[in-house]
């Protein structure tokens, strides 16, 4: 293989792509902007379905006056949009919620059972009880985590007092935190790592439309007639579009930390994330080599692109988030889903690099990676010759 | 040793008994052809006669669905790597990069042939000189007229110095005085000593410029032998004549 050919491919490709309008549009402008009008309309939250919340519970308190931390678990429990998860310490907990297996911790004070004795003592006396204070860790990966759990814990516990959930006046206090210190608004927290995954998939159509119409003004057959080998043709693609994928990654990035979105997050975190967004592009000049090989032209390659595009972009980008829940099931079969639940993972809820459930995302995405970019290049060298 | 002997040889192209056949129609039949080094070959023919097929063949896009053929002494089907280091092709399509510019679509094909720097920018200005593009090198080639993308096209089949050249219609869509211009360019590749096989559906040009003429119908050689011979032995006026005697006047449609 000669790195002279691959570079020159290269090169040509990065060329093309900054100096074609359309192009140029299509992979840089087109996902910033429709991503910014998106989030900035982006308020609604849920489906029509009932979805359930997994919450993990930490339970300090010491019991006595009939054990209402109980109690209030057990309504909880029984709304049936909530579902229980018992954790004996905090770090297990905070442990499952940054790898996104629950969608909020409930951390119940030691004081909690004797605070409810204080308030049924003298109901009508707030200065004679004995405050206490639940806190409550939230996904902030989880638009619906951070809209719907604290209304519904703060309903629950007004329930138990007997009052209706709009009598607020209870010793009880309920102390949201989360462990990203993230200012921006929660509809921008929310979309940033699909946002980078979003950007991405338009490189399906980008690799199709480049192929088809290589092949329309024949520049392949032109290229193949030259000494280059499929091998060095196909790394000369790789690099142009990790390069186009680093490129857009990093406007994203940038368009995102100006509108505020700082997550507290190191370096290496960063280096992570950009890995993720990489593996995934390299899996879209996939997508893009079997879209090319189905395609006659390259108006028909736009058209078909969207085969992979539409999937992807609904299922496993922000959108899929407001789908149904038999549609978050669909997303689990698209790289797209792994890549947002990484970054979603990395970026909102402060897991570690080495976290299982990161490690998890990367190795499905990379070997579905390896996959779909080797059943693109064995088709497109089977049916039309690289 | 064989190969060897060959290479002294005289003959640039050996075609035999090939054949190519796609989905039941035969566009190549049963071919037999030899082009000797130096020679400037017309391969002619109306539309979907097989011209483009046979071209392709030799090129190393497509295989052969029978027959043999060699280029210097090496084999399309086993050896096409020796060859690519041979060959230059001004494919029928305008086949250029219309965001880059003309040098840059040069630099690109130079490179991919592995040319070392100084040899490439000495060829790229002879060739865009005597292409007439010099001017226009650095602007993008999709500003580019009709005739100079063509023209751009020749200098991309040429700028690796190749030994064997296969010129696909390299005129469609030029005025005169580019067409002129590029006949002078085809013949001065021959007195190089370059074997040239032209495609063109324009009979003045093959009369102009071939040493030899083929005519191809229906994957069939038809004809062969120089020009001049050929309205003589036919008692024609001119190749025009003799190709419409020998192809009919049916209008023909691309395969």
């Amino acid at each position: 293989m000669k790195l002279q050919r691959v570079f020159t491919l290269a090169k040509k490709e990065l060329k093309k792509t900054i100096r074609e309008p359309a192009v140029l549009f299509m992979i840089f402008l087109f996902p910033i902007v429709f991503v910014f009008a998106f989030g900035a309309s982006f308020g609604g939250i849920g489906g029509s379905q009932t979805p359930t919340y997994q919450i993990g519970v930490v339970n300090s308190d010491l019991g006595g006056s009939g054990n209402i931390s109980q109690i209030l678990l057990a309504s909880l429990t029984d709304t049936k949009i909530i579902q229980i998860h018992t954790y004996a310490d905090n770090q297990t907990a905070q442990n499952d919620l940054s790898q996104g297996t629950i969608q909020a911790i409930m951390v119940i004070p030691t004081d909690f059972s004797q605070s409810y004795a204080s308030y049924q003592t003298s109901p009508s006396t707030p200065s004679l009880w004995t405050n206490s204070t639940i806190s409550l860790y939230l996904d902030k990966g989880s638009l619906i985590a951070t809209q719907a759990i604290p209304p519904i814990i703060q309903q629950n516990l007004a329930s138990i007092t007997s009052q209706s959930s709009q009598i607020i006046q209870t010793p009880f206090q309920i102390q949201t935190a989360s462990f990203v210190n993230v200012k921006s608004t929660p509809a921008l927290d929310f979309i940033v790592p699909g946002m980078f995954t979003f950007a991405s998939i338009f490189l399906i159509m980008m690799v199709a439309q480049s192929f088809t119409q290589d092949r329309e003004n024949g520049m392949m057959k032109r290229i193949r007639i030259t000494p280059t080998t499929p091998t060095e043709f196909i790394s000369s693609q790789v690099v142009s579009y990790t390069v186009i994928a680093l490129i857009q990654a990093t406007l994203v990035f940038a368009m995102t930390y100006a509108l505020g979105f700082k997550p507290n997050v190191g370096l290496l975190t960063y280096a992570f994330a950009f890995i993720f967004v990489l593996i995934f592009s390299l899996s879209n000049v996939g997508f893009g080599l079997i879209t090319a090989t189905i395609s006659k032209s390259a108006s028909a390659a736009t058209g078909l692109s969207f085969l992979f595009v539409l999937p992807q972009l609904f299922l496993g980008t922000f959108v899929g988030a407001s789908l149904s829940a038999g549609a978050q099931v669909a997303g689990k079969f698209v790289p797209s889903y792994y890549v947002t639940n990484a970054l979603t993972s990395l970026f909102l809820r402060g897991a570690a690099v080495s976290g299982p459930a990161v490690l998890l995302d990367l190795a499905i995405v990379s070997m579905s990676c390896v996959a779909i970019l080797a059943v693109g290049i064995v088709l497109y060298a089977k049916y039309y010759k690289i | 040793m064989q190969k060897e002997n060959y290479k002294m040889s005289q003959q640039a192209i050996a075609i035999e008994n090939l054949t190519k056949r796609f989905e039941g129609k035969t566009a190549v039949d049963n071919l037999n052809l030899q082009v000797g080094k130096g020679e400037l070959f017309g391969l002619l023919g109306p539309n979907g006669a097989g011209k483009t097929t046979i071209i392709n063949i030799l090129c190393g896009l497509i295989k052969p669905t029978s027959g043999n053929a060699e280029i210097y002494g090496y084999d399309v089907q086993k050896e096409m790597e020796k060859i690519k280091e041979l060959l230059g092709v001004c494919v029928q399509e305008t086949a250029i990069y219309p965001y880059l510019t003309g040098k840059e679509n040069i630099e690109l094909i130079g490179n991919l042939h592995c040319m070392n720097k100084k040899l490439l920018k000495e060829r790229s200005n002879m060739l865009l000189t005597k292409m007439g593009l010099e001017d226009d090198a650095k602007r993008l080639a999709t500003k580019y007229s009709g005739g100079m993308k063509r023209r751009l096209s020749l200098t991309l089949a040429l700028i690796h110095n190749p030994q064997v050249v296969f010129l696909d219609e390299p005129t469609v869509s030029m005025d005169p005085q580019s067409r002129h211009a590029v006949w002078d360019f085809i013949k001065e590749q021959k007195t190089q000593g370059k074997t040239i096989i032209l495609t063109t559906h324009y009979m003045e040009e093959a009369e102009e410029l071939c040493d030899r003429v083929g005519i191809i119908d229906n994957g069939k050689l038809i004809a062969l032998g120089s020009p001049k011979e050929l309205i003589a032995e036919r008692q024609v006026k001119n190749l025009e004549e003799l190709f419409i005697k020998l192809t009919g006047r049916n209008i023909r449609e691309e395969a």
